[in-house]
């Protein structure tokens, strides 16, 4: 299977470096950053790619753009990489529907697309006969899409709750485990590399929440936006509320809820007792899924991490590939 | 709760002083015939409101001066619910806030706890509200809820009903 790879960064090095060292059966054709491309129809050496990267900044050619990849290049499916732009989806969302018009598959990583454009990107690649797959933009390496799709098919899905960002859980850990400001944890969290600069995006719920809307829609297909969601973060609470939570055999958690039936699509700092399934630690993801047969069902996993998110990127990738050889 | 014992002398005049005794507040005293049983009883039910915790003192009490109690219905405030608030919450009169569930009737705050930081810093506090039924649960909250928008705090709800 030949992939086209849009962004070289955390999650793209992850995918390269995988496809190098595992026999996966993937050959990389094509790759972008935000200055560059390449591109070797015969398999583009992955070493010295990174190496390349690592060195100059650029994966390859100033004059290949990622227009020129999209359309000249030789692949079966692109995986896109970049940056999230939870406003607009773009430039993104223009890219995975030039490849899917190509009739090429398309793999993200990347949530704007996904939460702004799912619907449409879903169509056209129904359109197309090809797939259009994001298992990791929601709870990293965590399989939950895999999971409703074909673990659970024939389930009715009632509700989803859980923990979907890591910066937002290794802060409240802290904040628990040593009675942290949370000025202290968040200035922690972000030399420990899980924060931003600008923390806004994670810890006023914003991620978790287009996190939500993506599941969400993915379930039900409800077409709910970000806007939909009820959202409050962690920014506000402070060290005693945490030890008071504490005295009572209970912790606080950003906990996302999806619940039709129910009209709940929220994400808020939670009271839950320490022994609760969700209560995970660090930058941990938690998922409970709640479904007429099967009752509940939860999963914990890494939410981040460049390895991490390419093991759900090559998941899809080789999904597609075993569903379309079966098919062609 | 409810007490019931039989209606034989002297036993309603024992019964009263124990639960004066553990403050105890009788709300009703309720003389029935029982078919059932022996026609010429009368049992007698005692409705009161107890503090928490004070029941197993009041048995002893009773049992101390002789008085039978045949049946103990209880029907305590069943619904518990614990949240957090954070904010300004003595500059927005914290007294108020527990008397806007107290004052329902159907709901009340029984557990306080609080953080003193400094002065102008947000403190925190938990409590514990409860109700007898899920609906009386839910209306509290929903006050609460109205409460903590107009006065700008940060209410942490339960993921989870506790019984
Ligand atoms: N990191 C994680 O653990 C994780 C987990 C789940 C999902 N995600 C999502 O996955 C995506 C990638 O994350 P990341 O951590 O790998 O980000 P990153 O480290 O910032 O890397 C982004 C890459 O995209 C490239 N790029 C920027 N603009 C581009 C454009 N217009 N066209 C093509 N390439 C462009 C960048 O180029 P330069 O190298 O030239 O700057 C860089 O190589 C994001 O959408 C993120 O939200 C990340």
């Amino acid at each position: 299977m030949k992939i086209a790879l849009l962004g070289l960064g955390s999650v793209g090095r992850g995918v390269a470096e995988m496809v190098d060292k595992k026999d996966l059966g993937i050959t990389i054709t094509a790759v972008a950053d935000s200055k560059s491309g390449y591109m070797d129809p015969a398999g583009v050496d992955i070493p010295s790619l990174l190496a390349r990267k690592k060195k100059t900044g650029h994966c390859g050619d100033t004059g290949i753009t990622v227009a020129d990849i999209i359309k000249k290049a030789t692949y079966d499916a692109l995986v896109e990489v970049s940056p999230t732009n939870a406003l607009t989806g773009e430039p993104s969302t223009e890219y995975i529907r030039a490849a899917l018009g190509r009739k090429k598959h398309v793999v993200t990583s990347n949530k704007g697309p996904v939460s702004l454009a799912g619907k449409d990107l879903r169509a056209l690649a129904r359109k197309k006969g090809v797939a259009f797959r994001y298992e990791a933009t929601v709870a990293g390496a965590i399989p939950v899409m895999h999971l409703l799709e074909h673990g659970l098919s024939g389930n009715e899905i009632l509700s989803i709750s859980g923990v979907l960002n890591g910066t937002c859980n290794y802060i409240l850990t802290r904040m628990a485990d040593e009675g942290l400001t949370y000025d202290q944890a968040l200035l922690e969290a972000r030399e420990m590399g899980y924060a931003e600069a600008d923390p806004t995006y994670d810890v006023q719920g914003i991620d978790a929440a287009i996190k939500l809307v993506i599941l969400t829609n993915a379930i039900w297909d409800t077409g709910k936006k970000l806007a939909d969601v009820e959202r409050t973060g962690i920014d506000l609470l402070t060290a005693d509320a945490l030890r008071l939570a504490e005295e009572d055999g209970c912790t606080i958690r950003l906990i996302a809820e999806s619940c039709p039936k129910t009209h709940v699509l929220r994400v808020s700092p939670r009271i839950l007792s320490k022994n609760h399934p969700l209560v995970v630690e660090g930058t941990l993801n938690a998922l409970t899924l709640t479904t007429d047969m099967a009752k509940e069902i939860t999963l914990i996993g890494r939410g981040a991490g460049s390895v991490e998110t390419a093991s759900a990127i090559i998941g899809d990738l080789l999904y597609i590939r075993d569903q379309y050889a079966r098919r062609a | 709760m409810k007490l019931e014992m039989r209606d034989s002398p002297g036993q309603l005049v024992a019964a009263l002083k124990p639960i004066s005794d553990v403050g105890g507040n009788i709300i009703a005293v309720i003389h029935q015939r029982e078919p059932e049983r022996d026609h010429d009883t009368l049992s007698v039910q005692i409705v009161l409101e107890l503090p928490e915790g004070k029941r197993d003192k009041l048995i002893k009490l009773l049992k101390e001066q002789g008085v039978h109690v045949q049946r103990i219905g209880e029907k305590r405030l069943l619904f518990k619910r614990t949240v957090i608030l954070i904010g300004h919450l003595m500059h927005t009169d914290l007294s108020d806030t527990v008397d806007r569930i107290d004052s329902t009737g159907f709901a009340e705050v029984s557990d306080l706890a609080m953080s003193m930081p400094a002065v102008n810093d947000r403190s925190s506090s938990r409590i514990t509200i409860r109700a007898v039924s899920k609906k009386d649960m839910a209306s509290a909250m929903t006050i609460l809820r109205q409460v903590a928008r107009q006065k700008s705090l940060l209410l942490v709800e339960p993921l989870e009903d506790t019984a």
